[in-house]
């Protein structure tokens, strides 16, 4: 009963604990997902302000 | 400055931690009754309560923001309800197993059990309700009336131990029966250790927090380019 009392002590610690760290990657994997997303969009509002300012530029030649 | 601050919580939550699981492992015995998986409940009670206290003031937020319609209120209880989720996953799977040798039975479908599970899939069905609404403004206000709702099932699972007869044991924290029913050494660890999850939440809710607002920006961002 001893034994099995406290292997199920450690079985509930690391169930605590695996959902933590189970949560924690996420939530880091999320956060580097976004921060790639964010610099994708304003890659491509760059890019697209620069074309038009080249195309504003040709007309004015 | 929002990162510092959630390391900072983070590492003193941790500390508090590891003085706790010190003071668990080789300082209190183990209960009488229970034996040593009644450390469990240092963890299993206090999750409790962090989610529940989480879940409240997810709800505040969520009256914020119907009333104010400022989307910050709305991501702030949306933050605060997914990592109130975690811990409230924390408090189902460990008195699980605490059930398992205590009572020989994995689960039973008393009030307390019940209300906790429903209570989580709630805010399980709030989570995936904002993923289905991409209209901000439409998520805000679905999100916070299901938080509303939500909060009713908390009051259940808070109050269902006085109210109900149950499986699950009874209140037996000083602050609910005057005392006399845990010895106060434990107690102490029992609380000291709902501040050091307390602190890790918090922590969880601000990185969060910060992600929420830089999906804002990307959405900003991408009607500014659309409309370019």
């Amino acid at each position: 009963m001893d034994a099995r009392n406290f292997t199920f002590m450690f079985y509930g610690f690391t169930a605590a604990w695996l959902i933590v760290l189970i949560y924690v990657v996420s939530l880091a994997r999320r956060g580097a997902r976004l921060k790639k997303e964010l610099e994708n969009v304003k890659q491509l509002i760059h890019s697209e302000d620069t074309a038009r300012e080249q195309r504003l530029e040709d007309r004015v030649r | 400055m929002r990162e510092k601050l959630a390391i900072a919580l983070a590492a003193a939550g941790g500390a508090l931690l590891v003085y706790n699981l010190y003071q668990m492992f080789l300082v209190l015995p183990d209960e009488a009754m229970q034996g040593a998986i009644y450390r469990i409940l240092f963890f299993h009670a206090p999750a409790a309560i962090v989610g529940m206290v989480g879940y409240f003031v997810a709800l505040t937020f969520s009256v914020l923001y119907l009333s104010s319609k400022d989307l910050r209120w709305d991501s702030l209880a949306a933050s605060i309800v997914e990592v109130s989720l975690v811990f409230s996953l924390i408090n189902i799977c460990t008195g699980s197993i605490w059930a398992r040798i205590i009572w020989g039975i994995w689960w039973t479908w008393d009030y307390r059990l019940t209300s906790a599970l429903v209570c989580v899939l709630i805010f399980a069905g709030y989570l995936m309700l904002r993923r289905a609404i991409d209209e901000p403004t439409q998520r805000g206000r679905l999100s916070a009336a299901l938080c509303i709702f939500g909060c009713v099932d908390v009051v259940i699972v808070w109050k269902s131990i006085e109210w109900f007869r149950n499986q699950h044991p009874g209140p037996v924290l000083s602050i609910r029966t005057g005392g006399g029913h845990m010895d106060p050494a434990m107690e102490r660890i029992f609380w000291l250790n709902g501040l050091a999850l307390l602190l890790i939440a918090i922590a969880l809710v601000l990185i969060r927090t910060r992600q929420e607002a830089t999906t804002r920006e990307i959405d900003s961002l991408r009607r500014l380019a659309h409309a370019v």
